[in-house]
């Protein structure tokens, strides 16, 4: 598979998805650089984390508006994966892809942790290689990952299966908790209406290796490969 | 024309900075102070004298980029440049 990360200025988990697709994945992977506007040939677009802009304003909202922008957007329009880690989720629920917002972590810290995650749909393009409420051990690292959304908003996002992850417990109890940030829901990763479009704020690329503590962010990539 | 642009957090969002400042006029023994809600200022100089056409401005540079509608609110008030 061909993937491409885009970099915008700030961007600082590019390398780090470079590594786990390419190096540990095996995958063809570019970087695109976010003044370009052409992203043809390219199966999977990667928004990976960091401070784009340097979070200026709110954070993703001025990275919403480079030029690369408006091919990220004809992408998942045209039904094909876009995956947006971090900043990348955040970009992606400014520029429209998916609904909702990440407002600052209701504790106010920046936290940076391993957290579980149960897998709530795994009919996606993202999550078919998971069972239904597997447990996953993947890095968070974030200030502002606060998901908020309306409650008819929720309600549709619900029965639509679009929550696709939920921080949880080692043992899979979706307790207050278990939520690092405040989200509503205790919601850490959400699909477009069409499935083609996975925002999500732990960092599954921080765990493809056993070196580095879990491997479980491998299911995530594998699932987009199968 | 000079803008003046207020993005708040909608009321029913919760404001996790506001309450951090609020604790903290508290334990300076401002015990009065009873919600403290934190927005932010925009200041912005906008090239004409046509009021309408600012307004219009404004509006569309608060829709599409200074506030989130998700989140968020905005106000604005519009005055003459001092020379």
């Amino acid at each position: 598979m061909k993937f491409a990360v885009i970099i915008f200025p700030g961007s600082n988990c590019d390398h780090d998805m470079y590594h786990a697709l390419h190096k540990v994945l095996g995958e063809e992977v570019k970087f695109v650089w976010h003044g370009e506007t052409s992203l043809d040939g390219y199966e999977v677009i990667v928004l990976p984390g960091g401070f784009s802009y340097g979070d200026y304003l709110r954070a993703g909202s001025i990275a919403r508006f480079s030029p690369v922008m408006n091919e990220v957007i004809r992408h998942a329009e045209a039904g094909k994966p876009v995956l947006g880690i971090c900043n990348g989720f955040q970009i992606l629920t400014e520029c429209g892809l998916l609904p909702g917002a990440l407002l600052r972590n209701k504790n106010l810290r920046f936290v940076c942790k391993d957290v579980y995650i149960s897998t709530e749909n795994v009919n996606t393009i993202f999550t078919n290689q998971l069972n239904k409420g597997q447990i996953l051990k993947i890095p968070i690292a974030h200030g502002e990952g606060n998901y908020f959304i309306d409650r008819a908003d929720l309600q549709e996002l619900e029965e639509n299966g679009q929550i696709v992850f939920r921080y949880a417990t080692a043992g899979g109890d979706l307790a207050d908790s278990a939520n690092p940030n405040g989200s509503v829901s205790n919601i850490a990763g959400i699909v477009n209406r069409q499935g083609n479009v996975l925002g999500m704020m732990p960092h599954p690329e921080r765990a493809v290796e056993l070196l580095l503590g879990s491997e479980d962010g491998r299911f995530i990539f594998n699932s987009l490969r199968n | 024309m000079k803008a003046k642009v207020v993005v708040r957090l909608k009321k029913e969002i919760l404001d996790p900075q506001g309450q951090a400042v609020s604790n903290a006029l508290h334990h300076l023994g401002m015990g009065k102070v009873a919600g403290v809600r934190i927005g932010k200022i925009i200041e912005m100089d906008i090239d004409t004298t046509d009021v309408h056409q600012a307004e219009t401005i404004v509006q569309d540079a608060c829709k599409k980029l200074l506030s989130n509608p998700v989140i968020e609110e905005f106000s604005y008030e519009l005055s003459e440049e001092k020379k």
